[in-house]
């Protein structure tokens, strides 16, 4: 996101309903409730990272060099008659009890997989799955084309089930 | 009527589950990707988990904002609910 931390985050959270609050009264009804919220959030956010000097410019940002989804020793070699299958297949997650998926610690797995993606896939999963805003939402406010919002949804969501796989299979183990 | 559909390796499929999953395959694409889904346990298990890192993800905005913050915020509501 655009501060780094998580107390200037909870500073922003506040700030922001502060904006609403302040601002209802203004509110024109011209693009959703959730749409105009957000605007504040981000507007609250950029300010607040540009007063501590650590403002980035969002379309600047690269997101590096990024692998595949799963990693390519899991398939099958090149030259194998079957190359490109699952030499080590995941393992379904249903057996799992509903306790141990929804505990605090795989939670806090899932938040620091979160934590440590490239700003732009970190915003993207964050706004469709954990806020829940739809794709056309957050291509109109990040400023993203369709398919580049699709690949960096993409890439977090590989690495977030990475490793959620190599903590359940651990738990399980 | 049979039509011939070029089969696709676990290791493309898994790079197509996010356009899967949201509607954005072609027609044959789609139609691949299903195909290949349909015999494949491996492809299956991994088209669950990403269903199930969704679903959890989801579940993060439930986490407790600090106390500090909820005074501070319900504050700032009574002020403003009062005026």
């Amino acid at each position: 996101m655009y501060v780094g931390s998580r107390a200037v985050a909870e500073d922003v959270a506040a700030e922001t309903w502060l904006g609403v609050l302040r601002g209802i009264d203004g509110f024109q009804g011209r693009s959703s409730l959730r749409t105009w919220i957000f605007r504040i959030l981000t507007n609250t956010a950029k300010t607040r990272a540009q007063r501590e000097r650590r403002s980035i410019p969002f379309a600047s940002l690269g997101d590096g060099d990024d692998g595949p989804a799963v990693d390519p020793d899991r398939f099958l070699p090149p030259g194998d008659p079957a190359a490109g299958a699952w030499a080590s297949p995941p393992r379904g997650w249903d057996d799992l009890p509903e306790a141990a998926l929804l505990s605090a610690e795989t939670r806090s797995v899932i938040d620091a997989a979160i934590d440590q993606l490239p700003p732009t896939q970190r915003e993207v999963i964050r706004l469709r799955d954990v806020e829940g805003f739809s794709s056309g939402e957050v291509r109109a406010l990040l400023e993203l084309s369709e398919t580049n919002q699709r690949v960096l949804l993409h890439r977090a969501r590989s690495k977030v089930r990475a490793a959620l796989e190599r903590y359940l299979s651990e738990d399980t183990a | 009527m049979s039509v011939h559909i070029a089969p696709i390796a676990c290791r493309e499929l898994v790079e197509l589950i996010t356009d899967y999953l949201e509607g954005a395959l072609s027609a044959e694409q789609h139609a691949r990707f299903e195909n290949h889904i349909a015999g494949c346990d491996g492809c299956t298990a991994y088209l669950e988990q990403m269903r199930e890192t969704i679903r959890l993800t989801g579940r993060l905005r439930e986490q407790q904002i600090s106390p500090d913050a909820w005074v501070e915020l319900l504050h700032a509501f009574r002020g403003w609910a009062s005026t």
